[in-house]
């Protein structure tokens, strides 16, 4: 290390007469960037009435076979764009295309989140149809996509029966990020100790008026339900 | 409520957080002219999605390279307050979450705490 101004780099040429060390005020908060971007991203979105739904979960909540589901329900009813995120592989966007609808996968690397810039990227190339939804599947993870808007109109959070009911206050700003708790792989409630009144109960203290609905994406169970919360949204976001 | 710790090889939001902070002092290099930075004075809140320790961790990942290398890194840790109606009082809490500690009530309203900030700089 450099002993003259303990700069960690190797010995290196100093000239402290001609130092002036100064403090300057920034004040800037570092969210601002991405905040920008997820404002564009909305700006965007609202031009072409697309409502976007920013699904978050923990890794095998089942968000990519609900979208697939939701995506077959939909048919007919309103246009459907998928961003796919995942640290690796476009396995995920190619489950989507197969139903017909266009998805652009977008891989992170180390990144444990999306992003409002790389989202903007893949919405120019996306380009989402009028009047239609857009589903973003963020990196499966509680934690950090919470801080990061991506210009959604809600974020909604997948929660499965066989992860632990105490989800929401191990997490709780996903959850209140979150204007949406689906409850997952109902199906499978008869064989795992998963309390429901408990969850919903957990999820209202962090978030008084989270909305819930109760679905397995597999049987078919709740999703029509969950179709018709997108339509309302979608309806009222058009005509706001 | 403790949070989880990060492990040091797991990916982490804080790295893009950092990210950010080079690009900010980048920034602020040209608006207000310096080529060097000897201290970053950064302002996290307890309420905020960024542990310290990560944003350290951070910290000396991305900064090799640039006009931040080597730089320190000084947090300015301010309190979570919320705002408590049953009582009319703040208190302070350490999740967002948090109950009144007097009479239970929750959640409170937060009105400090979730800062995320660069304050300001030492430079030449």
């Amino acid at each position: 290390m450099c002993l003259t101004c303990g700069c960690g780099q190797p010995d290196h040429p100093h000239h402290h007469h001609e130092h002036d060390p100064r403090l300057v005020e920034v004040e800037r908060n570092l969210l601002d960037q991405n905040n920008r971007y997820a404002a564009a991203n909305r700006k965007l979105l609202a031009e072409r009435n697309t409502f976007a739904l920013n699904l978050v979960s923990s890794p095998g909540a089942g968000k990519t076979t609900l979208l697939v589901k939701t995506i077959e329900l939909s048919r007919g009813r309103f246009p459907v764009g998928v961003i796919e995120g995942d640290q690796q592989t476009s396995f995920d966007a190619a489950r989507i295309q197969e139903t017909g609808a266009p998805a652009i996968q977008l891989n992170t690397g180390k990144g444990c989140h999306l992003d409002a810039h790389m989202v903007g990227h893949a919405l120019s190339e996306l380009e989402p149809q009028p009047n239609g939804v857009l589903f973003i599947e963020n990196v499966g993870n509680l934690v950090c996509p919470a801080a990061f808007d991506l210009g959604e109109a809600h974020k909604v959070v997948v929660l499965s029966v066989t992860e632990g009911d105490d989800k929401p206050l191990k997490y709780p700003d996903m959850f209140h990020a979150s204007d949406l708790m689906l409850l997952n792989k109902i199906d499978l409630l008869p064989h795992v100790d998963f309390d429901v009144e408990r969850v919903v109960d957990f999820a209202r203290r962090i978030k008084p008026e989270i909305e819930v609905l109760q679905l397995s994406a597999r049987t078919g169970e709740g999703l029509d339900a969950w179709v018709e919360w997108i339509e309302a949204g979608r309806t009222h976001e058009v005509s706001a | 409520m403790a949070r989880e710790m990060l492990k040091s090889d797991s990916p982490m939001h804080e790295l893009s957080l950092c990210e950010s902070v080079v690009r900010i002092i980048a920034d602020e290099a040209e608006r207000q002219s310096f080529s060097r930075v000897l201290k970053v004075r950064l302002e996290i809140g307890a309420l905020s999605c960024a542990m310290p320790d990560a944003m350290r961790m951070a910290f000396t990942a991305v900064t090799p390279g640039t006009i931040a290398e080597g730089a320190e890194l000084e947090i300015l840790h301010t309190p979570g307050v919320a705002h408590c109606e049953q009582c009319g009082k703040d208190v302070e809490v350490s999740e967002r979450y948090d109950p009144c500690p007097d009479c239970g009530t929750a959640p409170l309203f937060v009105t400090n705490g979730d800062q995320l900030r660069i304050k300001d700089l030492e430079v030449e």
